[in-house]
């Protein structure tokens, strides 16, 4: 399936994290340091009431990021399995 | 022999419940020097002469962070005989990402399975021994809830720690990342050895681009190139950068060593409840509702049901008190400024704060619950896109509801706030969120002024108190605070049960710092403002209107002329304001009285100029006990004296707008 972005990932839908982009930032030493890093299994759970941020489980856990953030991780949806 | 443990880990890990557990009432809570971040140590009741240190929160080493940096600069430069390394057993790849950054600290090690009961009753399992052999560190399996296999834990960090038994392999890399690495450390080795620092961590620090390290080491320029070519060579190697490299190799090791050791449901009970419950909690249309009902009735409870039965019954207590003391003084015939400085200067200056003893115990009891039970992370997630324009995280919304209680529990309660920056601004912010004890002021002057318009006036003024937040937002994000924002990348735990342990042990931390607060700066503050408001400047003892607080107030009433109430009793009641937001009605009624004995408000203020008035009260710095609160919390008495600098100026500016706005719209 053709890679996209995190935050533009339909809830529910299961992907594989291909890349986190923003070399260098803090922002993407703490996406790495929280398990997010190339080849995991992420899922956006839900989005917050105002539309923002997202809630997304990986690693057997729940983790919430604003969709700026999540932007910069490019994704490959998972085919689904049913 | 004197054993130092230190507690590390995830938040949410339980890392303060197997603290509390260890070391009961037995602990003291402070600040580390310079920045904001909590330390806490205690003494360890079941093993004799052992001290324990509870670190903050953390999921890296890397040094972005202020909790972060404390704690790396703590393990190497103030080693523990041995690291107690709480993990979360349902939550176990993230947690062990710590754990092998800590282990490369050469430390004796501890790592401690929390909340296996949990994982256990999801028909979950973990092979402790194959788990001990491949990190070479002892795994003890326990549940700081109810204690089980804390005993068992003390006994092997007590025996790493008198052993100094390292970790045995350091080692979890392979490839490029192993060669780079090696490199490194080949290169560093007699200069790490010479600084005494971590062979094996300096190394993946350097690769990281750590530039403390390459200082600490005194490497030379030609050593610098020599790793960056290192490391070049491993991304070129790896297709990748180091960072990205790095954050894989420890995973990479982490999900095979899990993949042989751990048996677990995708989601246990408590996530898939969890899940359930964020239903309702986090839905679409409900979670703002139920958020405002929540709140609503922690503050109903609070302020008027049991805090305010208490806060009576405590107030009755401390009248009773005084009047014995006062009878005695009286049969024991004492001069009467003394007598006169114990009553009416320590005992009520000291009894009115302490009266608050009682709110502020009962509302932390209601936080800890929504903290420990992990609603409070649903609020920063839902309330989240509020904050941001102003460069704060949803994590600061409660804290500053709070304020709109009190201003010195809104204040406390930052401190759980993840990031140092969020925690200052919130503290600088929260003082604008109007304090229930400024209302006795609103409702006065409304009745003597604006009898049908009370709820458009305080309306206004609530509003007025967000808005000058709100724009002060704006201006730390911008010139103080700037560029400096930690991403908003927060955990959801699964929802638990507070312990009642957890609970008593914050509202006694809360109350006894707040008693200590109370016996010592407002002790002191209540006897000057006593000495201030009954002597004149040559000493002798006076009438309120003739004190040394009125001489200041008549010196400093021209500041106040343009805001139309540059009278010497309205200014005389602002400073005397600071002992306590409600003294500013006695002084007034004091120093006002008209011909019938009541306070004649009118002949100081127009309807216009009472309005400036409440404005100001409502801007300007709070009451000493919040004062001496943030001084606290932010660790600092030039940022004290500045944010106060800051309210002042404020408060007078933007009174004088309103009073110019009042002005043209014709009003007097």
């Amino acid at each position: 399936m053709e890679t996209t972005t995190l935050d533009k990932l339909p809830l529910g839908q299961e992907a594989i994290i291909k890349k986190v982009g923003g070399e260098g930032s803090i922002l993407r030493r703490r996406l790495l340091d929280m398990g997010l890093t190339p080849r995991t299994r992420v899922m956006v759970r839900k989005r917050a009431p105002l539309g923002d941020p997202l809630e997304i489980s990986l690693r057997g856990y729940e983790l919430t990021l604003r969709a700026e953030e999540a932007e910069k991780i490019t994704v490959t949806p998972e085919v689904s399995e049913a | 022999m004197k054993l130092h443990f230190a507690l590390v880990g995830n938040q949410n890990c339980g890392k303060s419940t197997l603290f509390n557990y260890l070391t009961g009432s037995n602990q003291h809570v402070g600040n580390f020097p310079g920045v904001t971040v909590q330390k806490k140590e205690g003494t360890i009741l079941a093993v004799p002469d052992a001290g324990v240190i509870d670190l903050p929160g953390i999921y890296s080493l890397s040094p972005y962070t202020s909790e972060e940096i404390v704690t790396r600069d703590l393990l190497l430069y103030n080693k523990p005989d041995a690291i107690i390394n709480v993990i979360d057993a349902t939550n176990i790849e993230r947690s062990l990402y710590l754990s092998l950054q800590l282990i490369e600290l050469n430390i004796p090690m501890v790592i401690a399975l929390n909340m296996m009961d949990e994982l256990t009753g999801s028909g979950g399992s973990i092979d402790i021994k194959a788990m001990e052999d491949s990190l070479t560190v002892p795994v003890v399996p326990i549940t700081a809830n109810s204690g089980e296999g804390v005993g068992e834990l003390l006994r092997r960090a007590v025996e790493v720690a008198q052993n100094q038994q390292l970790p045995q392999r350091l080692d979890f890399c392979s490839g490029p990342v192993h060669t780079a690495i090696h490199s490194i450390a080949h290169l560093i080795e007699t200069k790490a050895r010479r600084q005494n620092l971590p062979l094996r961590f300096t190394a993946t620090k350097l690769i990281e681009g750590d530039s403390d390290f390459a200082k600490a080491l005194q490497l030379s320029e030609n050593e610098c190139d020599i790793i960056g070519h290192f490391v070049t060579e491993m991304e070129q190697n790896l297709k990748t950068d180091k960072e990205a490299a790095l954050a894989d190799m420890r995973y990479a090791y982490i999900e095979d060593l899990c993949a042989q050791t751990v048996q677990k449901p995708k989601h246990t009970e408590a996530q898939l409840r969890s899940v359930k419950i964020d239903h309702y909690l986090t839905h679409k249309f409900y979670a703002i509702p139920i958020f405002v009902l929540i709140m609503g009735l922690v503050f109903w409870l609070t302020f008027d049901v049991i805090g305010a039965f208490l806060s009576d019954i405590l107030s009755d207590v401390i009248d009773a008190v005084t009047a014995s003391v006062d009878n005695t003084l009286t049969v024991l015939d004492i001069a009467p400024p003394m007598h006169s400085l114990i009553i009416d200067g320590i005992f009520s200056g000291v009894g009115a704060v302490l009266s608050f003893l009682p709110t502020i115990v009962t509302l932390f009891f209601f936080l800890s619950m929504l903290e420990d039970s992990g609603y409070m992370a649903r609020v920063a997630f839902v309330m989240d896109k509020m904050l941001r324009k102003i460069g704060l995280s949803g994590s600061s919304f409660v804290p500053m509801i709070i304020g709109f209680g009190c201003s010195v529990p809104a204040i406390m309660a930052s401190r759980t706030l993840a990031s140092e920056r969020d925690r200052k601004m919130t503290i600088m912010l929260t003082p604008f969120m109007s304090c229930s004890a400024k209302l006795p002021i609103y409702g006065m002057f409304i009745a003597a002024f604006f009898p049908h318009n009370g709820g458009l006036v305080m309306l206004s003024l609530y509003l007025t108190g967000i808005c000058v937040a709100i724009l002060s937002g704006f201006l730390l994000n911008s010139l103080v605070f700037r560029g400096k924002p930690v991403p908003f990348v927060m955990e959801l735990p699964a929802y638990r049960l507070p312990t009642a342990r957890n609970i008593i042990m914050h509202m006694w931390e809360k109350a006894k710092d707040f008693l200590h607060k109370a016996f010592t700066v407002i002790f002191l503050v209540s006897i000057i403002v006593w000495f201030l408001q009954n002597f004149d400047v040559r000493f002798y003892m006076v009438d309120a209107s003739d004190s040394v607080i009125a001489s200041i107030g008549k010196l400093a009433a021209p500041i106040f002329a343009p805001l139309g109430f540059g009278s010497w009793q309205a200014t005389t009641s602002l400073i005397c304001g600071i002992t306590a937001k409600e003294v500013v009605i006695s002084t007034l009624s004091v120093l006002a009285v008209g011909s019938g004995g009541a306070p004649d408000l009118a002949s100081l203020f127009s309807p216009l100029t009472a309005y400036t008035f409440l404005v100001f009260c409502l801007l300007y710095p709070p009451c000493v006990a919040a004062l001496a609160t943030i001084r606290r919390e932010l660790n600092s008495d030039t940022s004290t004296l500045c944010l106060m600098g800051y309210e002042l100026v404020v408060a007078w500016c933007v009174a004088f707008v309103v009073r110019q706005i009042g002005l043209m719209l014709g009003f007097a």
